[in-house]
């Protein structure tokens, strides 16, 4: 029940605000930091109960679950569950929607109470996203998180609002109906070869398929997730929604939507396919290697600064993807880091530019400068998450790119040598943002205020966030750590189920010498890469 | 034909009466709402003689014309309950315009009985009476208002394409008969399977443009914009759903008996077609500034997405097409029962202009129409979602895999326009003011009518397992 909880507590508190706006027009804001934080404290008793010195303390793959019935007659249930991989992501989603709601506690001036439902249905339907365990639930919240995203963005964004909006809508509705595809695709070969027709995960998982239908179900998933991911080729939506989102959006966009592709990637793509996975894994962590650098590149050639900022995520989670495709569990470990604290920095990072846009009224970067002086408080955390963003030790993104960059260094050599170059450009662009923005020839503003107590408390919540996690990685480490041990056996399972089909020994049999330490590196006890 | 036969056709039979009567009270005295009254009793009455006379008898063939199986018996409940909801919408609608009313539910309820024929028949005689009774009433419901010049012009529009079309169809029918010497749907089927002769295939043709006519799938959609455009709001709401769905019921029996997945050309056929409309219908949506013409276009690529599940082979292609028809019907009645009571005595509000900014005025019916439009774009926990994930789903059951690519390619771009009239809902800022239709308060019965509407909506988006239930039900058997 715990679990409905989650998602339902922020889906009242939406229509709540909604309705309370028409009493009293603060009330929609109140109720709205209420939901999250609630969730949050849920979230954190849970974590609390099952955190031993070791790791999760659980006696079976899931630390809560919730099965129902809900259209069995198609065999589709409700399965909600949570291990430690989704708790770690519902947990960051509660912490940036609260971060969300007070970013927006000011600009948001009209049609409050529609903004913050839709605030709240786009947190619940990602909540639900980290939870759903059945593939057509998931598909349902996929898609639930969708449209309130795009009304945020259509009805309270910048300038070109309406453009950005349909083209996010148009990418993520376009591969959301091929991954639609995919799982009905998947769903009716489990029906054929068992005579079971469910959508059930558990289930699922295991299916032995012909390597080319793998590859193409496996394509229509991956690509479903590459595009909120966002990889190389398919990235060109972010850009433009960060940019005209409002703060709250871009920061649920940035910290949060963005991971729900990662964790697509880890919870799905690479369990039901992990022959072909394997096979395909050059190619994603080439993708990843890709954005890390164009990313990066595209970065500092821009002038907007939120738009700055956006590239930058296409650079950050592009150690993501090569984490994730590296399929070790250094590399792993490193990218469910990298998702946390880069939602954690990267949300804050628009955080700040948002209440810089709010009082200067515009986001280029020409018409910036020295504002050290003025805003001495804004420089100085500012400093710091340019600083996180570009990887410094002690604090916890470097903990993320390092791990990832081991993990991967052990898949394929050349690549990782390659993603390093990634820290290069971060640096130049982190400290490109500080020179323009802080320092420099003085832009001619009336005084401006300095951050307020409200934007300081939560900027310091987040600096201590990364400070700790930066000092103290063992505790995500280890949260993470029994959940996937269980998705890499789950991969070994599948593997070894879908070997006796000739067609995959033939693919196993052709795969390069940096497939096969993959594949070995997976198959290898957990932990014998060493733990930090 | 016995007693119990008639008891089996009760339904038909109550219409037929209530149409009588409302046009005898008329004769003898005007009453609005006393006709708009018995015509929505007659429908609840006959829609209850659903399930109380004919349920128990079904299936029942009465006359080699009709046959009142569950499959039957669903499209005619369906058929109805839509009827009832254009009926209880048109009453306000109607109230305070210029001309007589009661004549307005004659014909509605003489449309209804074509309509509720066409579900039943198994003939090609009881094919063509119900499809005449249903498009001659439509000629004159679309041409109601007689003042207005775009009704008139849709009137005749759908008069002149609606008599060609039933000449290729009766000509088509002659045809079958020329060649088979037989007008019963089954044995037109037993015929087929073999070597058809030249005279069948032609005859098949000519029946597939009359019909798809009546669909408006490309290339037969010409006349769609025009008459949704031109046609009073509740009008246009009957013909996109009652009309279409009867049709569309006859289509998927009269197919079903000949084993479309086996006959390679008309497959081909229907493919092309159902690409066609769902392509074609969704682009030219995207040109249109009338809310009126989107959802035209838009009903014509939706008739392209049932097409899909109509290919599907087995009891899985019917199923999804009944729970599509359903989902189809709610989100369509409810999207023109908005258009409905927000339209003026002057003219129908059919400008996208007319919904700039209308969340401030009223956000429940901005909530309502809201929903209906992402209902018809797909969009989870709403009708129109679990409609279509069924038709993905019996496509991909049948591994019509490049159908439903298409269907996917489709309806991302048909998101477009529907996102575009969500945006206009909301826009604005508070200083400009739209110049308000209508600012009468919307009447109770459409209040309640666009209720009932979007608690199916979310029913039916939520928990469809008991409607999914009742379609596996009826749908198991032989059609």
């Amino acid at each position: 029940m715990m679990l409905l909880w989650l998602i339902l507590i922020l889906a009242v508190a939406g229509v709540l605000s909604w309705l309370s706006e028409r009493w009293n027009s603060k009330l929609p804001r109140w109720i709205s930091l209420m939901a999250p934080t609630i969730t949050l404290v849920l979230v954190l008793i849970l974590w609390r109960r099952h955190l031993g010195q070791m790791g999760l303390t659980q006696n079976q793959q899931w630390l809560a679950e919730i099965d129902w019935k809900w259209i069995p007659q198609l065999g589709i249930g409700f399965h909600l569950g949570i291990d430690g991989l989704s708790l770690l992501l519902v947990l960051l989603t509660a912490f940036l929607g609260i971060l969300a709601v007070v970013s927006s506690w000011t600009e948001i001036r009209e049609r409050i109470g529609f903004f913050y439902f839709n605030l709240m249905w786009v947190l619940a339907g990602i909540i639900g996203v980290f939870l759903a365990l059945d593939l057509f639930l998931f598909y349902v919240f996929w898609e639930m998180m969708l449209v309130p995203m795009y009304f945020l963005i259509a009805f309270w964004g910048h300038e070109n609002r309406v453009y950005a909006s349909l083209k996010f809508f148009l990418f993520t509705q376009a591969s959301g109906l091929l991954m639609l595809a995919t799982i009905l695709g998947l769903y009716f070969v489990h029906g054929r070869n068992t005579g079971v027709y469910t959508f059930d995960y558990g289930h699922l998982l295991g299916t032995s398929m012909a390597p080319s239908t793998a590859l193409w179900l496996m394509s229509g998933f991956f690509i479903a997730f590459a595009v909120k991911l966002p990889a190389v080729p398919v990235h060109t939506w972010l850009p433009d929604a960060h940019t005209e989102a409002p703060t709250a959006g871009s920061i649920v966009l940035a910290g949060l939507l963005l991971k729900t592709g990662a964790y697509g990637l880890l919870r799905f793509v690479i369990p039901l396919f992990p022959g072909v996975s394997s096979q395909f894994a050059p190619v994603a962590m080439i993708l990843g290697v890709i954005g890390i650098l164009y990313g990066a590149i595209l970065a500092f050639a821009q002038t907007d600064l939120k738009r700055l900022v956006a590239y930058t995520s296409v650079s950050h989670m592009g150690f993501v993807l090569l984490g994730v495709f590296a399929w070790n569990s250094l590399a792993l470990q490193g990218a469910i880091m990298q998702i946390i604290c880069h939602g954690i920095s990267t949300g804050t990072l628009f955080f700040l530019v948002g209440a810089l846009q709010e009082r200067i009224r515009t986001r280029d970067m020409n018409r910036m400068g020295g504002f050290w002086s003025t805003m001495p408080r804004m420089g100085g955390v500012m400093l710091f998450f340019a600083l996180a963003s570009l990887g410094l030790p002690g604090l916890g993104n470097f903990v993320g790119e390092f791990l990832v960059l081991n993990g991967a260094y052990q898949a394929h050599a050349g690549l990782t040598a390659l993603a390093a170059i990634g820290f290069v450009f971060a640096t130049i662009y982190s400290l490109w943002i500080i020179h323009r923005v802080f320092h420099g020839s003085k832009a001619e503003y009336p005084p401006l205020p300095d951050l307020l107590v409200r934007e300081l408390a939560v900027t310091g919540v987040m600096i201590a966030a990364l400070v700790w996690l930066g000092l103290n990685p063992q505790i995500i480490l280890k949260t993470s750590q029994s959940a996937l041990h269980n998705l890499q056996q789950s991969a070994i399972l599948t593997q070894k189920g879908t070997m006796s089909s000739p067609g995959v020994d033939f693919n196993r049999a052709r795969a390069t010498p940096a497939q096969a330490k993959v594949a070995r590196s997976a198959e290898r006890p957990f932990g014998q890469g060493g733990m930090p | 034909m016995t007693v119990s036969d008639l008891i089996a056709l009760c339904p038909l039979i109550l219409l037929a009466f209530t149409a009588v009567l409302v046009m005898l009270v008329t004769a003898l005295r005007r009453n609005h709402l006393l006709a708009a009254t018995l015509t929505a009793v007659g429908i609840t009455l006959a829609f209850l003689a659903i399930l109380v006379t004919s349920l128990p008898l079904a299936p029942r063939q009465v006359t080699p014309l009709l046959v009142l199986d569950h499959y039957a018996l669903f499209y005619i409940g369906l058929v109805l309950a839509a009827s009832l909801a254009v009926a209880i919408l048109s009453y306000p609608y109607l109230k305070g315009r210029e001309g007589n009313y009661e004549e307005f539910y004659i014909l509605l309820l003489l449309a209804t009985l074509g309509s509720a024929v066409l579900a039943g028949s198994t003939h090609f005689a009881s094919f063509f009476l119900g499809l005449e009774i249903l498009s001659v009433s439509l000629y004159a419901l679309i041409a109601y208002p007689r003042t207005w010049e775009r009704s008139i012009e849709a009137g005749v529009k759908y008069l002149i394409l609606a008599a060609a079309s039933a000449a290729f169809l009766l000509f088509g029918m002659a045809l079958l008969y020329a060649e088979i010497g037989t007008m019963e749907f089954s044995q037109i089927a037993t015929a087929a399977r073999g070597v058809p002769g030249t005279f069948l295939k032609a005859g098949l043709a000519m029946i597939i443009v009359g019909l798809g006519f009546k669909l408006a799938v490309v290339p037969f959609h010409i006349w769609t914009p025009d008459v949704y455009e031109g046609a009073p709001a509740p009008v246009t709401a009957f013909v996109a759903t009652v009309s279409k769905g009867s049709v569309f019921a006859l289509l998927l029996r009269y197919f079903t008996h000949i084993d479309l997945q086996t006959y390679f050309p008309l497959f081909l056929l229907f493919s092309i077609i159902a690409i066609a409309s769902m392509f074609i219908g969704n682009l030219l949506a995207l040109l249109q500034k009338n809310v009126k013409r989107i959802l035209a276009y838009s009903s014509i690529a939706h008739l392209g997405y049932l097409l899909v599940a109509f290919l599907a082979s087995g009891a899985l292609g019917p199923m999804a097409v009944a729970f599509y028809l359903v989902a189809y019907f709610v989100t369509t009645l409810g999207a023109f029962g908005v258009i409905t009571v927000l339209s003026g005595k002057e003219r129908d509000a059919d400008d996208l202009d007319d919904y700039r900014g209308l969340f401030r005025d009223s956000p429940y019916l901005t909530g309502t129409f809201t929903a209906m439009l992402l209902s018809l774009a797909g969009i989870p926990l709403t009708a129109g979602f679990v409609g279509k994930f069924y038709i993905v789903f019996a496509g991909a059951g049948s591994a019509l895999w490049l159908l439903v690519l298409c269907l996917v390619a489709a309806s991302a771009t048909g998101l477009f326009y529907y996102l575009r009239i969500v945006g206009a809902l909301y826009a604005g800022s508070p200083e400009a003011k739209r110049t308000p239709l209508a600012q009468a308060s919307v009447s109770l019965a459409g209040k309640l009518v666009l209720a009932v509407l979007l608690i199916l909506l979310v029913w039916l988006g939520v928990y469809p397992t008991p409607f999914v239930q009742l379609i596996q039900a009826i749908f198991s058997r032989p059609i």
